[in-house]
Parts: structure tokens; C-alpha cells; sequence
């Protein structure tokens, strides 16, 4: 199990690479899809025994991140027809470049936090890490459906935080979490097709020359 | 050095160039064709050797030493690697740096006889090829760091040795990340499929055959059986980080590593028949991509 739960751990921060160095954004989602079955997989690999608890979870983080986000997204891909982020504000070789040394930095800090001993000592860097790839991808790529791909690597970053604790979160509260993401990213789907509508076009840059 | 380890050079040299033509068999047969046989460059090689050379007249001695420095490097390269899963014929302590500077004398030189002709198809594939190697090198050495991390040995016999048997139950992650890395390296350094095409015939889209256009005779069949033995050694670079064969015998562990690079051979089919040649432009990232891999190996083991 420890070394299960370990390898899922690998292949999310591989995943988090994934997303970084590609330009379509089909294969963005796709990504994405993967991370979130690594994401449900993970409940169940860290509980101690199989739980109630942690079955639900698992199958609510693979229903909500693995089927349904990813179906809204390529949804709207589809309805706004944008395949590639041609162009983000840093070099797909730069964020690259940059996701390692986001990795780096997240197994530094994770070695200098005062953090009570856990089972699995890989789950906070690869938090951190996936935490701050989502905020780059976030942050330098154009097209508005990439950002919100950013912002849902971010979420699962926060997710991942947030397993170190499931034996004392409620079931309720992550259930909550799960919702909001969902009607976030809901909500970000129907501004974005709106947004190209209006304007023929996703790039974010060109919505700082709104005014009314 | 064992006799086990004696065998497994000679049928390293006896074999490689059989490499190249498991991968293309391959690919014609997952593409539906049935294609060239898989001896096909010994036939090449011996038709080769029994032809002149033609030397054109701007060409100096840097292009006749181009293919013989090439094969010579590779030959010496090789000594370092350990066949047999224990020890290598040859090795001292950071022979690393000597197995990368050996495979870079062999580019360079190739490089050069090219750039000797004066052909300006030669001058654009030696800036290809020299462009794409100073992407290749940090991720090897990056590869090799993380290699000495796991191990603590500093010499590739050691290393790829006993000591990574040791060194997989602990590092198995890192070293899985390390295997990728290089089969990436593998496919951008004997120029395969999402870096160049072997099997191009436009020179403007040739990186490493245009190099060679002017080489003719026993000059070429050197080459093609220099660029065989890079891809068998490569070859045998992804098996052992893969397969740390110390603990089988000797026999067995020359066996394994001969069915291993015959496997890869057959990966680098599957990977050409699946995926198209990349552009130019984003061959860097490939290996960037492969770079990052090694160094998430390397943050693993000083996790």
C-alpha cells in the first residue's frame, strides 16, 4: 500500500509536467482526467483500512475530477474552438524549466516544515509542488480555459494538503470543497463561452482593453 | 574482466547492427508493410566495403579522419560500460565524464568531415545536429548524477554494477525516471524518430544523414556501423539502469542483456511508428522534458 500510495505520487507530479509542456489543450485536459483518477486513488491508499469514508471520497474526487470536469472543459473546448495555447507569457522550455524548480523547492520547504510524522512522506512536497505548478500554469498561460486548467491543478494541490488530514476533516466538508470547485469551475465555463462569443477570441490579455 | 564480459563485447560488436534493423523491422510491420530484413545493413556493409571512395576536392584530411575518430571513440566507449552486469572491461574512478566526452570526440568529428565539404546542406545538419547535442549532453550527465546519487559509485562499471542492484528497492522511482530520461536521450542521440528521420530522403530535413551525403564506400559502411553500435550502446545504457543483472550469472546476465536491447530496439519502432518527427523548434523541449524527468530523480534521492 505505502508503496502504491508512493507511485501515484510520482505519476501526479508527472502529470503536473504533462500539463506544463503541452501545447494542445486537448492533451491539457487529458492530463488533467489522469491526475484526478491518481487523486481518487489516493483515499484509498492511504487509509489504514478500507473505510466508508474513504471509498466515498475516493469515488467523489474520481466523479467530480476525472468525468465531470474534464467533460465541461473539452465541452467548452469544443464549443469555443480552441485547440492550442499558442503563445503563453513564459516559453513552454521556460515552464518547464520552471515546473523543476518549483519541484525543488516544494521537497526544501516540504524538509523544513514542522509537520507531525505521516505514513507518507512524499504526499506534502508533491502537494506543494502540484500547488505551485497549478499557480504557474495559472498565471502564464493566455487563453482563459488554460487558466482555469491552472486553477484546477492548484485545487488538486490543496486536495492533496488536505488528504494529510482525512481521518479528522469531516466527509461533509470535503464534500463541500468538492461542490465549490465544481460550481467554480461551472461558472468559468459559461463566462468563458460567453467571453468568445463576444469577442471572437480567449486571450486574456486582450480583456484588460474592456471598459464600459 | 570475466570471459562472460569478453563474449558479450564481441557480441556486442558481432550484433549491432542488427539493432537498427529489429527497430525498423518493427516499424514496417506495425505500419503494414513487411520491409527490409532485419540483417539488411550487413548486406549494406558488405556491398559498402567492397566499393571506392570517391573524395571530393575541397576536402581535406579532417574528412577523412571524420569516420575512422567517430568509430574509435565508440570502440573505446563501449569498454566502459559493464556487459555483464558486474564489471567493465575498462573504468577508473569519474570515467563518466570520459564516456560522454568520448561520444561527444565522435559528433564532433563527424560534425567536422561534414563541415569540411563545404556543402552548405552538411554545414546546415552539422548546426542541427551540434544544436540538439548541447540539449543531449546536461540531460546525460544529469542522468549520471542521479545514477551517483543512488549508487555512490562514480565510475560507470561500478554504478551500473552491483551497487544499483543494491540501490533499486530504495531508488526504484528515481531510477525508473532515470531509464526514461535516457531512452529519450537514446532516440535524440542516433537521430530516431521525434528528433530526426532515418528514413527521410529530403536534405532539408535531415539532421543526421546530411552529414554523412558525402561519404561514400568503406568511409560510409564505418559510419553505418558506428551509428549501429551508438544505438546498441545506448541500448545496453536503458537495460542496465533497467535490469541490474549482478545477481545472475554470467551467461544469463549477457542473455538478458541481449533479449533487453533487442526490446528496445523494438520500442524505438513502436515509438516511430506511432508518433510523427517533431519541429525542429521543439526538439529542445523534448529534451528539456527529458532533463526534468533525471531531475526529479535527482530530488527524489535527496529527498
Amino acid at each position: 500500500m505505502h508503496n502504491a500510495a508512493r507511485l501515484v505520487l510520482l505519476l501526479i507530479v508527472l502529470s503536473d509536467l504533462a500539463v506544463l509542456g503541452t501545447t494542445r489543450l486537448t492533451s491539457c485536459i487529458r492530463g488533467l482526467a489522469a491526475q484526478g483518477v491518481l487523486l481518487g486513488l489516493l483515499p484509498l491508499l492511504l487509509a489504514p483500512q478500507l473505510s466508508v469514508h474513504a471509498v466515498s471520497l475516493g469515488l467523489g474526487t474520481v466523479a467530480v475530477k476525472a468525468v465531470v470536469l474534464p467533460w465541461f472543459l473539452a465541452r467548452a473546448i469544443r464549443e469555443a474552438a480552441v485547440r492550442r495555447e499558442i503563445e503563453p507569457l513564459v516559453g513552454f522550455i521556460g515552464s518547464q524549466l520552471l515546473g523543476a524548480l518549483a519541484i525543488a523547492l516544494a521537497f526544501a520547504i516540504a524538509s523544513r516544515l514542522p509537520l507531525p510524522p505521516t505514513q507518507q512522506s512524499l504526499l506534502v512536497p508533491v502537494s506543494l509542488a502540484t500547488l505551485m505548478i497549478g499557480f504557474l500554469v495559472l498565471t502564464t498561460r493566455r487563453k482563459a480555459l488554460m487558466q482555469v486548467v491552472g486553477y484546477l491543478i492548484l485545487e488538486n494541490g490543496i486536495y492533496l494538503f488536505g488528504l494529510t488530514h482525512t481521518e479528522s476533516v469531516p466527509f461533509l466538508i470535503e464534500l463541500g470543497v468538492l461542490l465549490d470547485v465544481f460550481v467554480g469551475v461551472f461558472i468559468m465555463g459559461i463566462v468563458v463561452f460567453h467571453i468568445n462569443r463576444e469577442f471572437d477570441s480567449l486571450d486574456s490579455t486582450r480583456l484588460t482593453e474592456l471598459s464600459d | 574482466m570475466t570471459w562472460e564480459g569478453g563474449a558479450a563485447l564481441g557480441i556486442l560488436g558481432i550484433a549491432a547492427p542488427a539493432v537498427p534493423g529489429i527497430a525498423v523491422k518493427t516499424k514496417s510491420l506495425l505500419t503494414g508493410r513487411r520491409g527490409a530484413p532485419v540483417l539488411q545493413l550487413y548486406y549494406d556493409l558488405w556491398k559498402l566495403l567492397r566499393k571506392g571512395t570517391v573524395y571530393s576536392r575541397t576536402t581535406t584530411w579532417v574528412f577523412r579522419a571524420g569516420p575512422v575518430v567517430m568509430l574509435a571513440s565508440l570502440l573505446v566507449a563501449t569498454l566502459f560500460l559493464p556487459l555483464d552486469g558486474r564489471a567493465a572491461p575498462a573504468g577508473f574512478a569519474g570515467d563518466l565524464v570520459v564516456f560522454a566526452g568520448l561520444l561527444a570526440l565522435g559528433r564532433f568529428a563527424l560534425v567536422l568531415a561534414g563541415l569540411d565539404t563545404g556543402s552548405s546542406f552538411e554545414g546546415l545538419g552539422a548546426s542541427r545536429e551540434v544544436t540538439i547535442a548541447s540539449f543531449a549532453e546536461p540531460t546525460l550527465f544529469l542522468c549520471f548524477i542521479a545514477l551517483v546519487l543512488a549508487t555512490g559509485e562514480i565510475s560507470l562499471g561500478g554504478m551500473l554494477g552491483t551497487p544499483l542492484a543494491v540501490a533499486w528497492p530504495r531508488a526504484g522511482a528515481s531510477l525508473s525516471l532515470v531509464g526514461i530520461s535516457l531512452f529519450v536521450l537514446l532516440l535524440a542521440e542516433n537521430s530516431r524518430v521525434p528528433v530526426d528521420d532515418p528514413a527521410t530522403h529530403l536534405e532539408l530535413t535531415m539532421i543526421h544523414e546530411v552529414i554523412v551525403l558525402d561519404h561514400s564506400g568503406p568511409d560510409l559502411a564505418l559510419i553505418l556501423y558506428g551509428g549501429a553500435l551508438k544505438l546498441a550502446l545506448f541500448g545496453v545504457l536503458v537495460v542496465s539502469v533497467f535490469v541490474p543483472r549482478a545477481d545472475l550469472s554470467g551467461g544469463v546476465a549477457v542473455a538478458v542483456l541481449v533479449a533487453g536491447v533487442a526490446l528496445v530496439a523494438v520500442a524505438v519502432g513502436v515509438v516511430e511508428s506511432i508518433m510523427a518527427r517533431l519541429r525542429l523548434n521543439r526538439v529542445p523541449q523534448l529534451l528539456v522534458g527529458a532533463a526534468v524527468l533525471a531531475s526529479f530523480g535527482i530530488i527524489l534521492q535527496l529527498h
